[in-house]
């Protein structure tokens, strides 16, 4: 039967969210509120945007013709918070033998979401902050929380790209690199490692949103800055 | 067979020989290449002088305002200009359109007045002598306004109907150049001969008369294109027996086709499957290696680039940039299931690397699901590196036209040598509808060009009320349409009939009668404003409809949303049936396109607000694209709304360009061409018709708009066709910038 969800929007071409030509759901809600979040206006759910699942997989299915070999990434907010809506969505993509990734930032974990993973092919596990202290600072939730949810994937075997976020006097230093490595050292479900700039793009949807975005003033990540961390950072993981 | 030329020695003979045929000699002789592009080789050094050279004089005319000279002395025409060269020491290939490089000829025969006032834009004087040659002779334009009546002229005058070629040769024609090469003149000549003597033996009708008449021209015509090879020192009478005889007798073909006419688009047609088999056949006699075959090709391209036709500044409004639309089809799969991709499609493909990003000749692609896939991948990497080229299905045009069409202009696919095209420019829908809306009067200029009914204006726009009132006057609209298409190419033919590029056809040719639609988003947005949302007309004090109130959302094209995507197709299988209800001349067969070249900034300009909250004067989308920045689901989604367009509706091209930033194809360049591939492979299959590719960010264009210098070379697609940026106006610069660029999110 088909199920009830908020969907913010459906980006029908996305090449950054896993391999491949992709279909990207935005799913909305999110039990975060990340510093550098860059879709505020996905943080709540809104009575206007509810869709059944089974309009979605149809929405979707329109664009096999073009991600029949790339796929379809749920991404948000937090696509766990509505897990049982998005099974029944990704089941009747995966009858068409679609690659199904999962942008989630393993805040989330049930049964639902373990059901979900179950026809996971990828998941793209943002890490955010590499300690507690941090993660409660500046995103609002706990740490133990992510690595537990990387645990079960470990455990389930589902191929994982880890992302993280770097932001420049929050999360950029040596340390930083160094305990990111060391949190996701020894998990063999960790076949790579994302670092992404911070970037400002998403001021203005902030403004739109009359809601305060706390790094106006910070400067965006340069791509130099990001691919020096990267460098230092795969050494590291090398020599773990 | 009657005779086997010496010079067709080594080739599989077979019916070709003794008619011409390109096609079965293509089958029979050609080399299917499923390889990747590692074969290629860099420019000789005579080439890199020679496009130095050239570059030299693109400058010259860069800095010269666009035109680096006119002959105001000379109607141009096949013998008339000595033989001319770039740099004769290192050209291979040999021939120029005038007396020097870049100058342009004098072309009158379309109408005087448009010759003398584009002499006049760039500070030339038309001779006295031809003046008064001129005075004496009824041109195709002065044939038109012979009998155009009060109603056409108001819809030409209002630009309901625009650019219409009733002041400049009609084009879009493809001479069948390879037949030059392949048979030489004096067998054309004997073939032409006998279908006079053939048709001579019918009853004298007055259409056996008038081509009767033509084959004459014809004929005579073939031999000015002997005499004019021959100021060049060389003999074309016989078959080409050689790879460099075969490019160069090809282009003579082509050559004589731009002296003799200055058609809007003067397409080459698909000849590099054909020059292949000659290439091959060198390779294989030991005469030529690879190096020696891309630099036959290189030298060809570079002299395509030379070509020129003198245009008014009005002209260049509509067809901004200077375009030639020098098509050459590359690609495509052969009926029998064989790829007539060779290492030719390649090598055409690698002179925008080897010679530097160009506009012309305009590479068009035939896609096909069933291309090699090292090919699909090398066309990706070369859009992604140049933004030079377009696609177009060639899975969907080969069921209609069989695998040797070619395309003329931007979209309008034909058989090659057997069909030919009255081009019909394009109707401007929106304006038809606010027309419809005001009872047959035309919005910005006051006049009653329509039929009279009263003005929709009191209250909420009824959806069902509207539509039946714009089915009347799309039915009015088709009947006047039609009626001037037969005007103008009775006309042309009258007075200027394409002598050569007809002899280069057979005689008994297929025509198709191509009209055109404008501003489809911007109708099907309105229409769906006026079904969804609530539109409430508003008058001026003239009490004609000057602009609407929308309240509420509506769908909008370009999000593959059925509700409006069906309206927008609906609209053009209600033209062309409409369309069909009217009597060609010359029996030609109806097309319709969805193409507006730039003329989508003019159109918008001569048009009032629409329902679909559209201001007054603002652009429309270009083609058949939605309007910019109402694609609210990314790109695939738009690309599935203009898929959804029939082509059975429009086999005359639906024209959708297409702009991308290189972060949103991928996050490497490997990673970028196969998501464009699977883009290309997505779109194709659903039966879409046409794309233009560009890979680029906007930044860069506005930069290139302030500073032009620094982007000599800045290729990009417009509608059908490429650009040098710098070409455009500053307006038709504005417009690309502001279209829709799919980004990342």
């Amino acid at each position: 039967m088909s199920k009830a969800g908020y969907v913010h929007s459906l980006q029908s071409l996305g090449t950054l969210d896993g391999p491949g030509v992709r279909a990207v759901v935005f799913t909305e809600g999110c039990p975060l509120r990340c510093i550098y979040c860059h879709n505020p206006d996905t943080w709540e759910c809104r009575k206007d945007d509810i869709c059944s699942s089974e309009e979605l997989a149809e929405k979707i299915l329109r664009l096999y013709p073009y991600i029949k070999n790339g796929g379809v990434t749920f991404s948000g907010g937090e696509p766990c918070l509505q897990a049982d809506f998005i099974y029944d969505a990704a089941k009747r993509l995966k009858e068409r033998g679609l690659h199904i990734a999962l942008d989630t930032c393993g805040a989330v974990y049930n049964d639902a979401v373990e059901r979900l993973l179950t026809l996971t092919d990828l998941v793209l596990l943002d890490i955010k902050m590499t300690t507690e202290e941090d993660y409660e600072r500046y995103i609002g939730g706990k740490l133990s929380d992510v690595i537990f949810f990387l645990g079960k994937l470990e455990k389930l075997g589902i191929a994982t790209t880890v992302r993280h976020v770097v932001v420049g006097g929050i999360n950029d230093t040596a340390e930083d690199m160094e305990r990111l490595a060391s949190l996701i050292g020894g998990y063999t479900c960790v076949r790579e490692v994302e670092l992404l700039p911070f970037k400002k793009l998403c001021s203005e949807k902030y403004r739109s949103l009359g809601i305060p975005f706390l790094l106006e003033d910070t400067p965006q990540m340069s791509e130099s800055e990001l691919s020096r961390l990267k460098s230092y950072f795969d050494e590291i993981r090398r020599k773990n | 067979m009657e005779k086997f030329y010496k010079e067709w020695e080594n080739f599989f003979a077979g019916d070709w020989c003794d008619k011409p045929d390109v096609r079965e000699f293509i089958q029979k002789n050609y080399t299917p290449y499923i390889g990747d592009e590692s074969f290629l080789c860099a420019p000789t050094e005579r080439t890199r002088r020679l496009m130095e050279a050239l570059n030299e004089k693109l400058k010259e005319e860069k800095e010269k305002g666009g035109v680096i000279g006119i002959d105001t002395e000379t109607v141009s025409s096949l013998t008339n200009y000595p033989a001319a060269y770039l740099s004769k020491d290192d050209e291979i290939i040999v021939g120029l359109q005038t007396g020097a490089p870049l100058q342009r000829g004098v072309n009158p025969f379309g109408g005087i007045r448009m010759a003398r006032s584009a002499c006049r834009a760039y500070g030339y004087e038309l001779s006295e002598q031809i003046e008064e040659e001129f005075h004496y002779r009824t041109t195709h334009n002065d044939g038109v306004f012979r009998v155009y009546t009060d109603s056409m002229r108001a819809m030409r005058h209002a630009g309901i109907l625009t650019g219409l070629p009733d002041a400049y040769g009609r084009g879009r024609i493809i001479g069948d150049y390879r037949r030059v090469a392949l048979y030489g003149i004096d067998f054309l000549i004997e073939q032409k001969k006998k279908d006079k003597e053939t048709l001579g033996k019918k009853r004298m009708t007055e259409e056996n008369i008038r081509l009767s008449e033509e084959l004459y021209k014809q004929i005579d015509f073939l031999g000015k294109l002997r005499d004019m090879a021959a100021m060049y020192g060389i003999d074309i009478s016989r078959p080409a027996s050689n790879a460099k005889e075969a490019v160069q007798w090809l282009y003579f073909g082509y050559l004589a086709a731009n002296k003799e006419q200055n058609g809007a688009a003067m397409s080459l047609g698909r000849v590099g499957t054909f020059l292949d088999i000659y290439l091959e056949r060198d390779i294989r006699r030991g005469i030529l290696d690879e190096e020696g075959a891309q630099e036959l090709i290189d030298q060809f391209v570079i002299k395509l680039r030379m070509i020129r036709h003198l245009r008014t500044p009005e002209y260049n409004e509509l067809f901004g940039g200077d375009p030639m639309w020098i098509t050459e089809a590359v690609g495509g799969m052969g009926e029998d299931g064989r790829t007539l991709v060779t290492k030719n499609a390649y090598r055409f493909l690698h002179t925008l690397y080897n010679l530097g990003s160009a506009p012309e000749p305009n590479l068009t692609v035939l896609w096909s699901a069933k291309l090699p896939e090292p090919f699909k991948r090398y066309c990706a990497k070369v859009s992604i590196d140049t933004d030079s080229i377009q696609y177009e299905n060639d899975d969907l045009m080969r069921a209609r036209y069989g695998d040797d069409y070619a395309i003329a202009c931007c979209v309008s696919a034909m058989k090659i040598g057997k069909q030919m095209q009255f081009f019909g420019a394009r109707c401007n829908l929106p304006k038809l509808l606010l027309l419809a809306l005001n009872g047959g009067r035309e919005e910005k200029y006051d006049m009653q060009i329509g039929p009279s009914m009263p003005i929709m204006k009191d209250g909420v726009l009824d959806y069902e009320k509207v539509v039946k009132r714009l089915d009347y006057y799309l039915g009015w609209l088709a009947g006047e349409y039609v009626d001037t298409m037969n005007v103008i190419h009775f006309m042309h033919d009258k007075y200027a009939y394409e002598k050569i590029q007809l002899a280069l056809h057979d005689t008994d040719v297929e025509r198709v009668m191509a009209f055109g639609a404008a501003g489809l988003s911007v109708i099907a947005d309105s229409l769906s404003a006026i079904k969804y949302a609530r539109v409430t007309p508003v008058c001026d004090e003239r009490g004609l409809i000057c602009g609407f109130e929308t309240e509420g959302d509506f769908p909008k094209f370009g999000n593959d949303d059925d509700r409006v995507d069906g309206i927008a197709k609906e609209i053009l299988d209600k033209f062309i049936t409409e369309l069909r209800k009217n009597p060609t001349y010359r029996g030609a067969l109806h097309t319709l396109s969805v193409l507006t070249i730039t003329s989508n900034v003019v159109y918008g300009k001569k048009t009032g607000a629409t329902p679909d909250g559209r201001a007054a004067g603002e652009p429309f989308a270009p083609g058949a694209n939605p309007m910019h920045n109402r694609e609210k689901n990314g790109a695939l989604a738009s690309l599935n709304s203009v898929a959804k367009l029939s082509y059975d509706s429009c086999r005359d091209g639906i024209s959708n360009t297409f702009s991308i930033v290189p972060d949103a194809l991928g996050k490497n360049f490997g990673e970028r061409v196969e998501n464009l591939v699977s883009i290309l492979e997505g779109y194709f299959s659903q039966n879409a018709h046409h794309i233009n590719v560009n890979v680029l960010d906007r930044q860069k264009l506005i930069d290139a708009m302030e500073n032009p210098d620094l982007y000599p070379n800045l290729t990009i697609r417009v509608s059908g066709y490429a650009v040098n940026f710098h070409k455009l106006s500053r307006e038709q610069q504005r417009e690309v910038i502001s279209r829709t660029f799919h980004t990342s999110v």
